[in-house]
C-alpha cells in the first residue's frame, strides 16, 4: 500500500493533539507503520496548528508537504484555506465550518475572507459541517473535533468498530460516552 | 518478540535513558526538549529534577557521573548556551560514570529566538555529536552514546531536532540494564581542571577525538547505503528521511555520529558516487570538513541554511519537480498569542494604557510584543530583561528608564534573572522589575520550578519565595498585587516607576491553563448596553469577536472567565455569570 498523508490544521488550543492521537492509535492498531508530527510549545498559543499523520508499509519523513495529502482535516476555515494546497488532486478536505478571528483580523490588520467554503470548492473536494453546533447539540462544545474526524473517517481504511474501540482507549475515561457519540454523529452525517 | 509502542521523539529519548541504565536526569525545560525530563519521570528507578538552568543541570549530572553512574541532561539548543561553561571543560576531563548530554535544536524557529545549530558549539567543545533520524533511533544512539562516553572518556551530545523530538514512530522496547557503578578514585589529574592539569588533558582531547574519527568508520550507526550510485548524498538526523522520500534510487552515507566525521568512510563514498551532495540542515558542519578533506560536494550554495528541509525541497532544487499543484492562498497570518484568560494580558494592558516600554524576557510573556498589546521591546535571552533595562539605565540615566519597566516570569527569575536584579542592586540602579508569576514554567507546558514548591517527581517542598528572595537583597520596594486587579495594578506601576531605587512588582495569579486553576464563571456580552466603544477588545481576547453592528461575541469554548473584559467596560454590557 501507498503510503497514505493525512494532515489535521487548526487553531492551537482547539484539541488538534487529541484527534492525532486518535488516528494514530487506529494506524498502530490495523498494524501500519506510521509516523507523527506535532507542533508544540509558542506555536500551541491560539496559532496556526499543523499535524501530520503519515501510515503504511514504511514510512520515512514524518511531514505531509505541499500537494501530497490525501485528507485534509481542517478544525476551522480559515485555517482550511491556508493549507488546502497541500491536498494532491483529487484529496478530500473535511472542514468545521466554524470561525475564529485570528488577532490580525481582530485588531483590523487584515480581514477576514469570505465564502471560504465556496472558494474551496470550486478547487477542491469539499466536506463541509458545522460541528460546532453538532457539538452543542449533544451536550459538549468541545467534542466537536471528534465530530470533524468521524466525518473525515469516511475517508479512511478503517472500520467503524475499530474507530470506537481506539477512542475509547484514547479519550480521558469521563469523556468516553461523549466523544463516541460525537464520532458517529460525524461519521453517519 | 519485543514490545512495540508509539513514541514521541522525546517519549524515546527517555526510553532510551531508561533501558541504558541511567540513574541520575537533571534538565531545565525549553521546547522542544522538555517531554524528555516528562518521560524520564515516569520510570521511577532514574532520580529526576527539574534544576533552575542549565548550567546548574549539567553539572548535576556531571557530580553524578563523577561519582560512577550513568546521567544525562537535556536542554533546548539555547540551553547549550547556559551549559556551555561546564560543557567545554568536562570535555577535558572526561567521565567516570557515562554522561550525556542531549541538545534540541529548532530549525524553522518553532519556539526560540535564534537557530543556532548545536554542531558547532560541540566542534568548539571537542565533544562527539550523535544524531538519529527517527524515534527507534534516538532511543537506541541513546543508549550507544553511554557505551560510547565510558569507552572513549568523553561527554557525549545527543542532537536532536524539533522535528525528531515532536514526531512519534513506531519503537521496540527492550529491557532495563543497570551497569555496575564505576568505583570512585580520587584523581586531580582528571577532575581539578587548573592549568597544569588541564595541559595534560587538552592533550587526551586531542587523542580521544583522533581515535573516534578512525573507530567511526566502523561503528554500524555511520552507513553507507548503495544504490544507484551517480548521485550520492551525505545526510544526517531527519533530513535522511526527506533524501528517502523524494530520492530513494540514491545512494546515501547515513551519518549517525556527526563530530568527529568520519573520514575514511566518507572518502570511500565520495569516491564510489558520480556527484555528491551534502544535505544538512543549518550550518555547513559536515560540508566544509569533506571540502577541506579536497573532495568535491554540493551543498549550502544550493540548499539553504534556513529553516527546516523537506522532500519536496530536493524535489524543487534537485530533480526540478514541482507536486504542488495549487498556489498557496494569502490569508491573514495567525499568530500564536496569549490565552483567554491569561493574567500577563491583564499586566500589559495595564502599561500599554499607560504607555510603558518593557524589556522583555523568554516565556509566554514575550507575546506581549505583538499588536494590540505591543508592550516588550526587547528580547534576547533568559533573564536578559533585567539586566537590559540597567544597562540602558546606565547609559542614558535615571530618567530614560522611568517609563520603562522590565518583565520576566517567575521560572525565568529562578534561572538567571535573579543575577541580573543582584547586579542591578549591587551597581545602584533605580528600574522597576515586574515578576510576573503566574506559579508555572507556562509556555513549555506547566514545568514546576523552585517558586513553586513542587519537584519534577511530584514532592512537596518549601517554596522558594520570591518576595522574600528580593527583600534578602536588600531592596526596599517589593510588591505584591494580583494580576487582574487592574487599578492597583496601575497605581503601583505609576508609583514605582517614579521612585530612583529598585523596585519589584510582583504581580500573582496563576497560569489559567494551570490543573485546578478555574474561574468560576464565563463573561457574556450584554448587548443592549453595549455602547460599541471597543474597551473590551483593546486587550486582544481571543475569545472576542467583533460583530458587523460594533456589539460584541464571547466564544464560550474558548472564554476562561478570568473577567479581564468585563473590568474594562465601563457600562456593564459584559456580565460574569456561573459556568453552566
Amino acid at each position: 500500500m501507498e503510503t497514505k498523508n493525512i494532515m489535521i490544521v487548526g487553531v492551537g488550543g482547539q484539541g488538534t493533539l487529541l484527534t492525532s492521537r486518535i488516528l494514530g492509535g487506529i494506524t498502530v492498531e490495523a498494524g501500519y507503520d506510521v509516523k507523527l508530527s506535532e507542533v508544540h510549545g509558542m506555536a500551541q498559543r491560539g496559532g496556526s496548528v499543523v499535524t501530520y499523520v503519515r501510515y503504511g508499509k514504511e514510512v520515512a519523513e514524518p511531514i505531509v508537504e505541499e500537494g501530497c495529502a490525501d485528507v485534509l482535516i481542517a478544525f476551522e476555515k480559515l485555517e482550511a484555506l491556508r493549507y488546502a494546497h497541500f491536498l494532491k488532486e483529487g484529496g478530500a478536505l473535511v472542514v468545521n465550518d466554524w470561525r475564529i478571528d485570528p488577532i490580525t483580523v481582530v485588531t483590523g490588520v487584515a480581514a477576514y475572507p469570505d465564502d471560504i467554503i465556496g472558494k474551496l470548492s470550486a478547487k477542491y473536494k469539499v466536506y463541509s459541517i458545522n460541528a460546532m453546533e453538532e457539538a452543542k447539540r449533544l451536550g459538549n462544545a468541545k467534542a466537536f473535533n471528534v465530530i470533524v474526524l468521524g466525518l473525515a473517517a469516511k475517508h479512511m481504511d478503517f472500520d467503524k468498530d475499530m474507530w470506537l474501540k481506539v477512542i475509547e482507549n484514547t479519550v480521558p475515561p469521563k469523556t468516553i460516552e461523549i466523544n463516541k457519540k460525537a464520532f458517529l454523529a460525524g461519521y453517519e452525517s | 518478540m519485543a514490545e512495540k509502542k508509539i513514541m514521541l521523539g522525546n517519549e524515546a529519548i527517555a526510553r532510551g535513558a531508561y533501558e541504558a541504565g541511567v540513574k541520575v536526569s537533571a534538565a531545565y525545560p525549553g521546547t522542544p526538549s522538555t517531554e524528555i525530563s516528562e518521560n524520564i519521570v515516569k520510570y521511577p528507578e532514574i532520580y529526576a529534577e527539574w534544576s533552575p538552568n542549565e548550567k546548574v543541570a549539567t553539572e548535576v549530572a556531571i557530580g553524578a557521573s563523577i561519582s560512577g553512574v550513568r546521567a544525562c541532561v537535556s536542554m533546548k539548543h539555547v540551553g547549550v548556551n547556559v551549559a556551555s561553561d561546564p560543557l567545554y571543560t568536562i570535555s577535558y576531563s572526561g567521565v567516570n560514570g557515562g554522561l550525556v548530554l542531549v541538545a534540541a535544536d529548532d530549525p524553522g524557529l518553532y519556539s526560540s529566538q535564534n537557530e543556532q545549530d548545536t554542531r558547532c558549539v560541540a566542534r568548539a567543545a571537542i565533544v562527539p555529536v550523535l544524531e538519529p533520524s527517527d524515534s527507534m533511533e534516538a532511543k537506541e544512539f541513546m543508549k550507544f552514546a553511554f557505551e560510547l562516553s565510558e569507552k572513549y572518556d568523553t561527554p557525549v551530545i545527543l542532537r536532536t531536532t524539533t522535528r525528531l523530538s515532536h514526531s512519534q514512530g513506531v519503537v521496540e522496547l527492550y529491557d532495563r540494564v543497570v551497569p555496575e557503578d564505576k568505583t570512585y578514585e580520587r584523581n586531580p589529574a582528571k577532575f581539578v581542571m587548573m592549568p597544569g592539569n588541564a595541559k595534560g588533558r587538552h592533550v587526551y582531547v586531542e587523542e580521544r577525538m583522533n581515535r573516534l574519527m578512525e573507530d567511526g568508520c566502523s561503528f554500524a550507526i555511520n552507513r553507507a547505503e548503495y544504490r544507484d550510485t551517480s548521485i550520492g548524498f551525505i545526510t544526517s538526523g531527519i533530513p535522511y528521511q526527506y533524501v528517502r522520500e523524494a530520492c530513494p534510487n540514491a545512494s546515501v552515507l547515513k551519518l549517525g555520529m556527526v563530530n568527529p566525521l568520519p573520514k575514511k568512510l566518507i572518502e570511500e563514498f565520495a569516491s564510489k558516487v558520480d556527484k555528491l551532495y551534502i544535505f544538512e540542515e543549518l550550518e555547513p558542519v559536515i560540508e566544509e570538513q569533506v571540502r577541506s578533506w579536497g573532495i568535491e560536494a554540493v551543498g549550502k550554495e544550493i540548499f539553504t541554511r534556513q529553516g527546516e528541509y523537506s522532500a519536496n525541497l530536493l524535489r524543487r532544487v534537485l530533480l526540478k519537480e514541482n507536486p504542488q499543484k495549487e498556489a498557496a492562498e494569502q490569508v491573514p497570518a495567525r499568530p500564536p498569542i496569549l490565552c483567554p484568560g491569561c493574567p500577563h494580558r491583564s499586566v500589559f494592558s495595564v502599561l500599554n494604557k499607560l504607555k510603558i516600554h518593557a524589556a522583555g524576557d523568554i516565556g509566554c510573556y514575550t507575546l506581549g510584543a505583538v499588536a494590540p498589546l505591543s508592550v516588550i521591546d526587547t528580547t534576547v535571552c533568559m533573564g536578559a530583561s533585567i539586566s537590559t533595562l540597567h544597562g540602558m539605565e546606565k547609559a542614558k540615566g535615571k530618567d530614560y528608564i522611568k517609563n520603562w519597566v522590565a518583565v520576566i516570569g517567575d521560572s525565568t527569575f529562578m534561572h538567571t534573572g535573579v543575577n541580573s536584579l543582584m547586579n542591578m542592586v549591587y551597581n545602584q540602579g533605580t528600574g522597576t522589575v515586574m515578576i510576573l508569576d503566574n506559579s508555572t514554567t507556562g509556555m513549555t507546558g506547566h514545568q514546576d520550578n523552585a517558586a513553586t514548591g513542587k519537584t519534577l517527581m511530584g514532592e512537596v517542598v518549601p517554596a522558594i519565595n520570591i518576595y522574600h528572595l528580593c527583600k534578602a537583597m536588600g531592596i526596599k520596594n517589593v510588591i505584591e498585587v494580583n494580576a487582574f486587579d487592574l487599578k492597583e495594578l496601575e497605581r503601583v506601576i505609576k508609583e514605582e516607576t517614579q521612585r530612583e531605587e529598585v523596585s519589584v512588582i510582583i504581580t500573582k495569579s496563576p497560569c489559567v491553563l494551570l490543573k485546578g486553576n478555574v474561574f468560576p464563571d464565563v463573561c457574556r456580552p450584554v448587548p443592549e448596553k453595549c455602547k460599541k466603544c471597543g474597551a473590551c477588545l483593546r486587550p486582544g481576547c481571543p475569545a472576542l469577536t467583533k460583530n458587523a453592528d460594533g456589539t460584541i461575541s464571547i466564544d464560550v469554548t474558548m472564554c476562561n472567565g478570568c473577567g479581564l473584559c468585563k473590568n474594562l467596560c465601563m457600562f456593564d454590557a459584559i456580565e460574569c455569570v456561573p459556568k453552566n
